[in-house]
């Protein structure tokens, strides 16, 4: 099913094909018009990811002004990452799970003391992630560019009443999402290794990134 | 919920934006003074605002969809910045951000001060860099807003979808923030962006800051979750 597969592989430009482990991240650019497809490879797994304009970072992307243009709570095909200017930064253009989220935000130790207890401060956290991506990227990149994600597989449904609970995840092996870039992309990903909710089934597990031109 | 020991109030016009340094234990009570009133709200901590209010974490935590009494408003660094110790409405919007000019203008057509004077058209977002740029911080500093007095209701359905519920507040309702640590809280009165009132028609707010005691053992926000005790705990062990 990847882009790899010699059919597919035929005309196009593979730009990366990597494997990201649990509890790594990864960083990179994303030309316009071009893909990432993310696969869940074992099943179940969030992933964190952040876009932004990459000719001009404060042009982030933002949970809150995608959900409100598109009227709706979870992301799937036809969903159109906004950023704050709400520009479109990234179309989902393929979706075999069906539902992701952008409203639970990434796990960070601190929060992971307020949701779980204060053993978990030295856990590894998916902000922690964020913060060594954006610190080896550099370019300008500082936390108060770190805003709030999308993320890919996780279920977190909302209620009527207006509950909201993170939910055993909806994904399975080889479920994949493929966007489109609709400009210039920086990117950035956490495979979340969050150990204490449903979200990566409690065992978090490696995540595929391919990114390619048409 | 009645503040005793009022130490300044202010009334903040409609469709325009303020910003208040409120000390730890000062409550800030926002009442509406026309119908249909919305205050799209972001908070920072004083002493460094790179910590500042995160919604998704405030939500997760409590496990709610929106923002109610008796919530604790949660920072990125998982320490309360301010509790929700009351209001008449059950539900302050806190996940479909805000009005943009880009969306105002496209609602209501162009504005200026040059047209209309104090009644120049400003959205949220124009209200809110004004304001943040006064201290340092601009659009980097941007978050999810909290929508207090705005309803937008989930559908429950495959999609999520979400609607706005016309006439939540009306004149006279009330919400009241007790700050946990030294905030800087900065507003704007712009109506909300999914408001479907064919007129452009924000409301005013009366604010009163008043002086109240610091959350007791059995305080309502402490016990809500154990996780709302946990944020109220760690800001208090942090400032010990």
């Amino acid at each position: 099913m990847t882009v790899t597969d010699a059919d597919a592989m035929h005309g196009v430009d593979v730009l990366f094909d990597t494997t990201v482990e649990a509890g790594d991240g990864w960083t990179g650019e994303l030309p316009a018009g071009s893909r990432l497809r993310i696969v869940d490879l074992c099943g179940n797994q969030a992933v964190d990811t952040l876009f932004f304009d990459a000719h001009d970072y404060t042009n982030r992307y933002s949970a809150v002004d995608t959900v409100r243009e598109q009227g709706a709570a979870y992301l799937t095909t036809g969903s159109v990452l906004r950023s704050v200017d709400l520009d479109p930064l990234a179309t989902i253009v393929a979706d075999t799970c069906g539902r992701h989220d952008t409203l639970g935000g990434a796990c960070a130790q601190e929060s992971n003391v307020v949701r779980y207890g204060r053993h978990t401060r030295h856990q590894h956290a998916c902000r922690t992630t964020f913060v060594r991506q954006a610190m080896a990227w550099g370019r300008g990149l500082e936390k108060r560019d770190l805003t709030h994600n999308v993320n890919f597989f996780m279920n977190v449904p909302l209620t009527r009443d207006g509950g909201l609970t993170f939910e055993d995840g909806v994904s399975a092996p080889g479920k994949y999402v493929e966007l489109r870039a609709d400009r210039d992309l920086l990117v950035l990903v956490s495979n979340c290794p969050q150990l204490n909710n449903p979200c990566n089934g409690y065992n978090p597990t490696p995540v595929q990134l391919t990114g390619w031109r048409t | 919920m009645t503040a005793t020991d009022v130490r300044y109030t202010h009334e903040i016009a409609a469709g325009a934006a303020w910003t208040v340094r409120l000390g730890r234990h000062r409550s800030l009570r926002l009442t509406c003074l026309d119908d249909g009133a919305n205050a799209s709200v972001l908070m920072f901590a004083a002493a460094d605002p790179l910590e500042r209010l995160n919604v998704p974490d405030t939500l997760k935590a409590q496990m709610s969809a929106c923002v109610r009494p008796p919530m604790v408003l949660m920072s990125d660094m998982g320490r309360a910045l301010a509790s929700v110790t009351g209001s008449s409405l059950d539900w302050h919007d806190a996940v479909t951000g805000h009005s943009t000019d880009a969306l105002v203008e496209a609602r209501f057509g162009p504005s200026s001060y040059a047209a209309d004077r104090n009644g120049w058209r400003r959205s949220a977002r124009a209200g809110l860099l004004d304001e943040l740029w006064k201290h340092g911080l601009g659009k980097r500093d941007l978050h999810a807003t909290v929508n207090l007095f705005s309803k937008v209701v989930p559908g429950g359905d495959e999609r999520g979808s979400l609607a706005f519920e016309p006439g939540h507040a009306a004149t006279g309702d009330w919400v009241e923030l007790r700050a946990e640590q030294d905030l800087l809280v900065v507003l704007s009165t712009a109506p909300h962006p999914m408001d479907p009132t064919p007129v452009w028609a924000p409301a005013r707010l009366r604010a009163d800051v008043a002086a109240v005691p610091a959350p007791g053992a059995d305080d309502a926000s402490r016990r809500f979750r154990a996780e709302s005790g946990r944020a109220l705990a760690e800001t208090e062990r942090s400032l010990a």
